[in-house]
């Protein structure tokens, strides 16, 4: 039982990992910059709590610091891609070729 | 224990690499400070390999984030030209 | 079997960490940077997971916590910094 629960838990290691590695592989292919920021925050999180998950199989003892550390991934991982899609519009450093239409200066355009 | 071996030499690249992108690059003043930020928390990694957990939880609090945020601050003062 | 599966884990985490990495040295703007600081400091947490793995010492982790605060502060810092320069 112990062995299989060793496994269980290399395995969700090695598929956090390989999330891990798809965001990296997004980071370097990705053309945009809105594209950057959604591989390499969304992807890589999950990678980051899936191997979490794999290390509280391995060793059952340190559940509690990884789940805090989890927890704490989860709340401030999306707020941060919130604030660095927001610094990306307002430095201007969004606009590219693969971008069509743009709402949000649109909007912010209308206002006096 | 090759595998340790082989992340600590890796690291160390990567260290080399972001000190070398922190003093001579023909970039702006605040990739520099990002990348001497980066250097400070490779070190730190690199001290969690060499078995100092206190050294480096130090290091990746003062050296990766204060001074880093220090620095920032005081580029923004300077920009603006304050003089108090 | 299982410690095969995190050796091969282990040697996963140096590709994704050598990808972002080029990412840094190459992104044209900041905020690419900031992205690839963002993601070192996330896949160092993996890697500390691994350390505190092969060591067999659960006080490893505390860092790994320092590091997840660590990358929070640093992105709000420097998107602010970058936006109105404080």
């Amino acid at each position: 039982m112990a062995e299989f629960l060793d496994i269980l838990g290399a395995l969700l290691l090695l598929a956090g990992t390989i999330f891990l590695l798809l965001g990296g592989l997004g980071l370097v292919r990705m053309p945009d910059i809105y594209n950057r920021i959604q591989a390499g925050t969304k992807a890589t999180t999950l990678g980051t709590l899936l191997s979490l998950i794999g290390v509280a199989f391995l060793h059952p003892e340190w559940s509690l610091k990884l789940l805090l550390i989890g927890v704490f991934l989860l709340f401030t991982n999306p707020l941060s891609s919130q604030v660095l899609a927001r610094a990306a519009h307002r430095t201007g450093a969004h606009k590219s070729s693969s971008m069509i239409v743009d709402h949000l200066e649109d909007d912010l355009g209308e206002k006096p | 224990m090759t595998l340790s071996i082989g992340m600590g030499l890796l690291l160390s690249v990567a260290m080399v690499v972001s000190a070398i992108m922190a003093t001579r690059g023909k970039r702006s003043l605040g990739i520099s400070i990002l990348a001497a930020g980066l250097a400070s928390l490779l070190a730190s990694v690199m001290f969690l390999l060499l078995a100092a957990p206190d050294v480096a939880m130090t290091e990746a609090a003062i050296g990766s984030g204060l001074t880093t945020f220090l620095f920032f601050f005081v580029l923004g003062r300077v920009r603006r030209g304050e003089h108090d | 079997m299982a410690e095969v599966l995190v050796t091969l884990a282990a040697i996963v985490t140096c590709m994704a960490f050598l990808m972002v990495l080029w990412r840094f040295i190459k992104g044209p703007s900041p905020v690419d940077r900031i992205i690839a600081f963002d993601g070192l400091t996330i896949v160092s947490i993996t890697g500390i997971l691994f350390a505190a793995l092969a060591a067999e010492r659960g006080i490893y982790l505390d860092v790994a916590l320092v590091y997840a605060l660590l990358s929070f502060l640093g992105v709000i810092v420097v998107a602010r910094f970058l936006e109105r320069g404080f």
